[in-house]
């Protein structure tokens, strides 16, 4: 049996809502009985695009995470439903029957990734169906990987090894959106934002130069990291621990040594790290 | 009943159209067999890149059956209350009161005996008429074809095109390297190959292609981009705002102050010229004028050398980042991708914007221009893709009902008077005006020296308006004054035609309803443009041309536009004038025929099937763009409106010594003493910027680019699902309000936060915004799109009166890019912001 999945890469998503506007264009004002009632015109995102803006000017990140229902192995909307109105198909789809689930409320509120939906003219609990009643009719993929441009988004059968998804997962570091919560997440994602640190390196005797491949290293957490600086002078670390202290220290041949110790209470961008003379 | 399955194609991209019981359910990106499609491949060093089977279209694409069925649908004929053809028709109240519905044979009349009153006592030339581009698809019913024919039938004044989105580059870069034909664009030809096989660096300056996205081939470029990051190609971002671009790129982002990129450009060529690092073999060959150009780089012309610490002082940027990117982009070979077509970008849309144009030109001559790795390329144009199987698009005259050689019969309009887009309700307000170039200058350089005066000597002034398919209130500059021109008595009648209330609509005396291409049939290849951007579809990954098939019938009273005219030609006793016999089916096959789909496809097949893919062949060879220029051959790309090519001067650029001028002859031999736009680009002080008297009291830059989520004003406001994309639309308190994004330190100068309202003003107006404090614009920047669809004035019909909607252009000056270079200065534009507390 098939076990189909998601896998979202962070890097490759530029922000499109391509897949947020496919789902809207499937399911509002269609029902899908007995798979999925209409969407309504206001306050679902079955495919909810979050913007995640990083960093202090001039260096910024912006990175987008595609959140669906995340169609869980243990999954709380299931344990919190009566008269199994949520239930996992064999394929490994988590579905809510329209119907059984009426009034209940509490399915929306189980949901930790917060991607169930209440619909308040219908009184039901909606959500992502990966597009089942699509894939039962022999289509291969759900609308919002259809429509993704840049293959940020790829669908597919985990348990068949020729398939992209499984291919992809093996070779990449893949992770649960929110891996705390211990759902077992069927949607993995690669390159989920963390913290990260940035500064520009600058001889204080030539300012009017950049300073590149300058050795900046970083360590604290397990880390022990090493880069050199851009044409620019800049150097970034990239992927690091909430609230994890760290040390970067600056190196370079004629200069004095800098080492600065911080704690990535947010993401820091140092600005100029000046560099005396010796 | 069962669904059925129609196709069709829209601005950004081909759709299949559901249909169940007359209605439309979904609308998905064109299913086609994937046995269709002919995968091409790119092999650079030691990977290959192939294009996935599909369409990857615009986003609000996605949408388009909600604005198919948006509640802003003009459903019936309507006339403003207080109108009366007869009587009072008061002209004062437009844009005030209400309207009541007529119906078709009423409104019909009206108009018809207005155009015919108007044509008799003042002659057809007192008949003007204007159209937005593009709010729909198909080449048989877009503004070119039926409106044209008609209002050529009676020759009325056209409003001539502005080259808006390029200005810089159609009225400067023209004059540096030719081009003219492609208005001011570089050729697109197997870019994507050259910046895969050969780029080691790109420079994006004022360009954010995953935004703009080649205009109208929706999102195929962005797989491109995602290949070359990948190959580890280092991406410069230089623009005020971090744009969507740079942030998936995550490249390196330089941020100007606004309108001091000439200045940053001039450096770079100043530590070329310092460093001897530019290719002076090339300079030498492939150019003239440097001799004019390098004493004025070097100070010796105004005693001030253009050195990285001058242009620090204007710029903002830190010299020592442009004496480093410089020296990079010198060492490796870099692709200058200075807008979304190659040329483009705000940045041409500023004061002297020509200047800035020219230089990313002469900037480029001095690194090799066409050498491999070293283009002008936007990233969005230069797919592998074929060039021989021709269909008309919507710009070449084959391809236009009013123009196409498919016509038994093409009505001329003998009428010689012009009018100017941007200074149209000056020209009605307060005639009279004029400026130099007949709009769109594809034909000669020369068109840009033509000189008019409205009202042309012989010529009446215009006393009827028929505007249709759109609204410029969120496009234009300075847009208060078209409320005042619509409610000058001078206009005796206007009439507005278009499928949706858009912003001018509830200025009109009559409102005729039109339909969608969904309601009825065309053709149309995605992305093409014929005419001036020809080939453009080669920013598609595959070509296909679409039988846009008609799915329902029109929406309530609505009419397709050719039906429309064909009723008012009627009354005017001119129908088989206008129709020239045929149905609108009857044109789609016309097109189809005259076209070399026949070879490949049988109209039955094409017809029914509803698309072709045009793929490339076996023989495909690639021609890089200037290849053949930089290496002193005959121009051997497809480029069929380059007048040179397969003529003896084919080695030969289209300026008048045939090669890149540093020192334009053109310029030279029309306007030698313009301070201006001089015949050497020099870096000028904006009259609207940070030097300006007005900084003192409005310090804040407005940078308004072209929008993310809508098109022009398409979409934006007809289509609601957008207002649930946060960078689209910001909901609070029941509106749906236009973002105007800040700097912290700017933000906290004035108490603004997140989600406050704001309001952005100046001396021309104020405009309603909702905060976003964002770390991703520069300081004394203020970045919210142009194009808002929504002009909700908080006084219906005042032309002073803020506006709610998001239309920021009310901010925008009037005032022209140069003396002799007519383009729009969106990006000139000092304002104001604070807490909107009314």
């Amino acid at each position: 049996m098939a076990r189909y999945s998601i896998l979202i890469d962070i890097a490759k998503c530029n922000g499109c809502y391509n897949c947020f506007l496919a789902c809207r264009d499937e399911y509002y004002g269609n029902d899908y009985l007995p798979y999925s009632a209409a969407q309504p015109l206001n306050g679902q995102f079955w495919m909810q695009v979050k913007e995640i803006e990083r960093g202090v000017y001039p260096k910024p990140k912006v990175s987008y995470i595609p959140t669906p229902c995340m169609h869980c192995e243990t999954a709380p909307c299931m344990i919190a439903a009566q008269d199994g109105a949520v239930y996992r198909r064999d394929d490994g789809i988590v579905m809510i029957d329209p119907q059984k689930a009426h009034g209940q409320k509490g399915i929306v509120n189980a949901c930790p990734y917060r991607v169930i939906y209440w619909n308040e003219d219908t009184q039901i609990p909606q959500k992502c169906t990966m597009c089942a009643h699509r894939l039962d009719e022999g289509e291969t993929l759900p609308r919002c990987v259809e429509s993704c441009p840049t293959g940020a988004l790829v669908f597919g059968d985990l348990d068949d090894p020729q398939s992209e998804i499984a291919r992809l997962s093996a070779q990449v570091q893949t992770e649960s959106l929110h891996p705390e919560f211990k759902t077992g997440a069927s949607v993995q994602y690669v390159g989920i934002p963390r913290r990260f640190v940035t500064g520009e390196i600058v001889f204080s005797d030539n300012e009017s130069e950049c300073a590149p491949n300058v050795k900046v290293k970083l360590t604290g957490e397990g880390q022990d990291r090493e880069t050199v600086t851009d044409i620019f002078g800049d150097f970034e670390f990239e992927g690091l621990d909430k609230n994890g202290t760290y040390v970067v220290s600056v190196e370079a041949d004629g200069y004095e040594p800098v080492e600065i110790e911080f704690t990535m209470l947010s993401d820091i961008n140092f600005g100029e790290i000046e560099l005396d003379p010796k | 009943m069962g669904e059925k399955v129609f196709t069709n194609c829209t601005n950004a991209g081909p759709v299949s159209v559901y249909v169940k019981d007359g209605k439309v359910t979904r609308m998905r990106p064109l299913v086609a067999d994937q046995k269709d499609f002919r995968q091409w491949t790119i092999v650079a060093g030691d990977k290959t890149y192939s294009p996935p089977r599909k369409f990857a279209v615009a986003p609000y694409v996605h949408a388009d059956r909600r604005r198919l069925y948006s509640e802003g649908r003009i459903k019936y004929p309507m006339k403003r209350i207080d109108f009366d053809p007869d009587g009072e028709r008061n002209p004062q109240n437009r844009g005030k009161s209400p309207y009541v519905r007529i119906t078709w044979d009423e409104a019909l009349d009206i108009v018809s005996s207005e155009l015919k009153r108007v044509s008799e006592t003042y002659g057809g030339a007192a008949i003007s008429g204007m159209t937005s581009s593009h709010h729909n698809w198909g080449i048989v019913g877009y503004k070119m074809g039926p409106f044209a024919r008609f209002m050529n039938m009676l020759e009325f004044t056209p409003v001539l095109d502005n080259p808006d989105s390029w200005e810089g580059w159609h009225w400067g870069a023209t004059h540096t390297y030719g081009f003219y034909w492609r208005l001011g664009m570089p050729e697109p030809y197997d870019m994507l190959e050259d910046a895969l096989q050969n780029a080691e660096m790109i420079v994006l300056w004022s360009n954010d292609p995953d935004t703009t996205r080649g205009t109208y081939t929706g999102q195929d470029s962005a797989l491109w981009r995602q290949w070359l990051k990948e190959k580890g190609v280092k991406m410069v971002f230089i623009d005020p705002f971090y744009n969507y671009t740079a942030a998936v790129m995550e490249g390196k982002w330089i941020a100007p102050r606004m309108g001091t990129d000439t200045a940053m450009a001039m450096a770079i060529a100043y530590v070329w010229i310092t460093e001897d690092t530019y290719d002076k073999e090339y300079v030498k060959d492939r150019t003239i004028g440097f001799d004019e150009f390098k004493p004025y780089v070097l100070g010796d012309i105004d005693g001030e050398p253009k050195t990285p610490e001058w242009a620090e002082q204007e710029s903002g940027v830190k010299a020592r980042v442009i004496r480093a990117l410089a020296r990079e982009w010198a060492a490796k070979r870099t692709v200058l991708s200075g807008g979304a077509r190659g040329g483009e970008g705000g940045a041409c849309r500023t004061a002297f914007g020509t200047e800035w144009a020219r230089m990313m030109v002469l900037l480029q001559a001095m690194q090799g221009l066409g050498k491999p790795g070293r283009s002008i390329w936007g990233t969005t144009m230069g797919a592998p893709s074929d060039t021989r199987t021709w269909f008309p698009a919507y710009a070449d005259p084959a391809g236009r009902v009013a123009t196409s050689k498919v016509a038994n019969h093409l009505p001329v309009n003998p009428t010689k008077q012009r009018l100017w887009r941007l200074t149209l309700p000056d020209a009605v307000l307060n005639p009279p005006v004029s400026w130099y170039g007949e709009g769109f200058c594809g034909q000669s350089l020369e068109q840009q020296f033509t000189h008019f005066t409205y009202p042309m000597e012989g010529y009446p002034e215009i006393k009827l308006f028929y505007r249709y398919g759109g609204s410029f209130m969120g496009t234009m500059s300075d847009t208060s004054k078209w409320v005042r021109m619509y409610q000058s008595p001078k206009l005796e009648f206007v009439v507005n035609q278009d499928i949706w209330f858009n912003s001018e609509t509830r200025m009109a005396d009559i409102i005729l309803p039109a339909c969608s291409n969904f309601e009825r049939d065309d053709v149309g290849e995605w992305g093409a443009c014929g005419g001036y951007t020809c080939h453009a579809s080669s920013g598609c990954n595959f070509r296909i041309v679409v039988r846009q098939q008609k799915a329902i019938e029109p929406l309530y009273e609505s009419k397709s536009d050719y039906q429309i005219f064909t009723l008012l030609a009627e009354r005017l006793g001119r129908k088989e004038e206008f129709t020239d016999g045929k149905t609108e089916l009857e044109w789609v096959k016309a097109f189809f025929d005259s076209s070399d789909l026949p070879q490949h496809i049988s109209w039955e097949k094409f017809n029914e099937k509803g698309y072709y893919i045009v793929n490339i062949t076996d023989d495909y060879q690639s021609t890089p763009s200037l290849r053949w220029f930089a290496e002193g051959r005959d121009c051997d790309t497809p480029d069929p409106n380059n007048p040179k090519r397969g003529t003896i001067q084919a080695k030969e650029l289209g300026t008048y010594s045939g090669k890149i001028e540093f020192a334009s002859e053109s310029l030279k031999s029309k306007f030698p003493d313009d301070q201006e736009r001089p015949v050497v680009p020099r870096y000028l002080k904006s009259w609207e910027g940070h030097h300006s008297e007005t900084f003192q009291k409005y310090s804040l830059q407005l940078l308004s680019p072209h929008p993310r989520f809508s098109f022009h004003c398409h979409y934006d406001n007809h289509t609601d699902w957008l207002d649930d994309i946060p960078t689209h639309r910001i909901k609070k308190d029941g509106y749906a309000w236009w973002p105007a994004r800040i700097n912290p330190l700017d933000a906290e100068l004035r108490g603004i936060r997140s989600g406050d309202i704001v309001r952005l003003y100046n001396d021309r107006g104020s405009v309603l915004c909702c905060a976003v404090v964002t770390e991703r614009v520069r300081e004394g920047v203020i970045h919210s799109y142009a194009s808002s669809a929504k002009y909700d004035p908080l006084i219906p019909g005042n032309a002073d009166s803020p506006d709610k909607g998001g239309c920021v252009n009310i901010l925008t000056p009037s005032r022209m890019v140069s003396q002799h270079a007519p383009g729009m200065t969106p990006n000139s534009c000092l304002i104001e912001i604070e807490k909107w507390e009314g």
